[in-house]
């Protein structure tokens, strides 16, 4: 469904992110991204986003070249995705309840299917006690479960996840990586970027190695080896 | 479909001013400082426009006719005077009533009066006090009185114009026209850079509340809502300033004419501050409100354009 295709980045600095890369994801699949810091995950992950556009080839979604959508079409094209970061980026002044609600407001949900959703979804992730809390008032675990139902609540095609777990600690990370793999078990795409070596070597999914902005591996069942 | 949109983005707007404490406070507070500054140069441009015309109103040329000067002929330039667009009000005084202002003004010189007495008729011929719309065009109403002087002759041939105390007058009125169109000009240049500083320091603070905002626009972004649906709230937020700004400053105007006016009643005779500010309260508020809230969405919208890029 996502197919990358002589991908190269250069920022306007010179700095090469990515070079030349070429791969695809097919449906369901559970790819995880490793790589050396610099290698070009988060770059990759943004061109996916259309936070960034190549240098020069192309990425595209299903039939869709992203570098031709432009104006409205982005973000209704963003709505298919739901975003996960390292550092949570809950919004603020909003409630567990209200972060999550925004996406779907935000895509023009009625109002009598959010009140009903919402509380469904931040059960899935057991913050169901939290429901009115502000991210202020959360834990950094908690904190990255309400992303993750923000970022499933519109029951999204793939779900990209930039290092979600880099800033738990073994337990949570642990429980939320299970949370990602039950939502990839109910048929949703997922992209993750990682350093954590346990984590790729229990799941036996699907990684992808990158150094220094070039694809060096990319194995079925893999390992972390760099 | 766009009315759910209105809806949710003024509630969130609403939600927002209201949770950002601290940033709210201080962006109403510069705003009302800003329209605070404005309603003092309203009061002040009204304050000057009531003190100049107050003066305006002092100066004035005076025709003195011949005691023989014709009514019919009197009435006759007077009417030709008031025709003029530059003349604001003609008034006539007749010989009998300059006689009593002239015996008025000197009741307490004994000697005046009793030589009037001994007068055997009224010495004083009638007079023409013309007032001009501006102290510039009194120049074109003497030039005009100088041609009717030739022009307005009695049966005998002489002119019904004793004398037009036009160029008496001139140095004052000259001085006064430079003073007035001075005070004018510099209450202008002074309002406008005044106002302009005030809105540049307004529109940075708001541009700085959404400085802080902007990784939560990127997020926005990110999951998923449109440029329309993340600027909106802000906007909202900047209305929301400028009403309360609008507010706050309409009551901060309060203490300040009352308490110019316990500083300078006597000092600028007849135009009260205070009066002027309750009796137009309402006009006040209403161009406060407008400045604020075209000030507060205008800079919220341009602020938060970069971060939608
Ligand atoms: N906005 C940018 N402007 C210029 N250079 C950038 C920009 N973003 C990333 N880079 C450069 O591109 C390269 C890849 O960065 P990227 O963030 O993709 O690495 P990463 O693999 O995600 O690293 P980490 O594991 O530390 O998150 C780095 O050399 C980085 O300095
Ligand atoms: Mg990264």
């Amino acid at each position: 469904m996502i197919y990358f295709n002589k991908v190269s980045k250069v920022y306007p600095d010179n700095s090469v992110a990515l070079d030349n890369v070429t791969f695809s994801i097919a449906p369901k699949e559970f790819v995880s991204i490793v790589g050396h810091s610099g290698a070009g995950k988060t770059t990759l992950l943004r061109m996916m986003l259309l936070e960034e556009r190549p240098s020069t080839g192309e990425v595209s979604f299903e039939s869709i070249n992203l570098n031709d959508l432009r104006g409205e079409h982005i973000p209704q094209f963003r709505r298919r995705i739901g975003v996960i970061f390292q550092d949570f980026r809950l919004l603020s002044t909003k409630t567990a309840f209200e972060n999550v609600a925004f996406a779907m407001e935000a895509a023009g949900v009625p109002d009598d299917i959010i009140q009903t959703d919402v509380p469904e979804v931040l059960e899935l992730v057991g913050l169901e006690k939290k429901i009115w809390s502000f991210p202020h008032q959360l834990s950094g675990g908690e904190k990255q479960r309400v992303a993750i139902a923000r970022a499933i609540i519109n029951q999204p095609e793939i779900i990209i996840a930039d290092e979600p777990t880099g800033n738990l600690d073994p337990v949570n990370t642990y429980e939320i990586i299970q949370i990602l793999k039950k939502i990839n078990d109910l048929g949703t795409t997922v992209v993750m970027t990682t350093h954590n070596k346990g984590i790729i070597d229990t799941l036996g999914k699907r990684v992808i190695t990158l150094e220094t902005g070039r694809l060096i591996r990319d194995d079925k069942e893999g390992k972390y080896i760099l | 479909m766009i009315w759910l949109d209105v809806k949710r983005v003024a509630k969130a707007g609403f939600v927002n001013f209201w949770r950002n404490g601290v940033v709210s406070i201080a962006s109403v507070f510069v705003a009302t400082v800003t329209l605070y500054t404005v309603g003092i140069l309203l009061l002040s441009s009204a304050f000057l426009q009531a003190s100049i015309s107050e003066i305006k109103n002092k100066v004035d040329i005076n025709v003195y006719f011949e005691k023989d000067a014709p009514i019919d002929q009197i009435e006759g330039l007077t009417n030709r005077l008031r025709s003029l667009p530059e003349v604001k009000d003609v008034e006539y005084v007749s010989r009998e009533q300059a006689l009593v202002v002239f015996k008025e003004r000197n009741k307490d010189n004994a000697l005046i009066i009793q030589s009037l007495n001994e007068l055997p008729d009224n010495p004083l011929g009638a007079v023409l006090n013309i007032r001009a719309k501006e102290p510039s065009q009194y120049e074109g109403i003497a030039t005009f009185l100088n041609q009717q002087k030739e022009k307005a002759v009695s049966a005998s041939g002489a002119s019904i114009i004793d004398s037009v105390n036009y160029q008496k007058n001139k140095i004052v009125i000259d001085r006064l026209t430079a003073i007035v169109s001075a005070v004018e000009r510099l209450g202008f240049m002074a309002s406008l850079i005044l106002g302009l500083m005030a809105i540049l320091v307004t529109f940075n603070t708001i541009r700085l509340a959404i400085y802080n905002s902007r990784e939560e626009i990127t997020v926005m972004k990110l999951v998923g809502a449109s440029r329309s649906y993340i600027r909106g709230p802000f906007v909202i937020e900047g209305l929301m300033y400028g009403v309360s700004a609008a507010i706050l400053a309409t009551f901060a105007l309060y203490p300040t004419t009352f308490w110019i006016r316990n500083t300078t009643t006597s000092f600028f005779g007849s135009f009260n501050l205070l009066t002027y500010y309750l009796s137009n309260l309402g006009q006040i508020f209403l161009v406060l409100l407008g400045t604020g809230v075209v000030l507060g969405m205008v800079s919220s919208f341009f602020a938060i354009r970069k971060y939608l890029k």
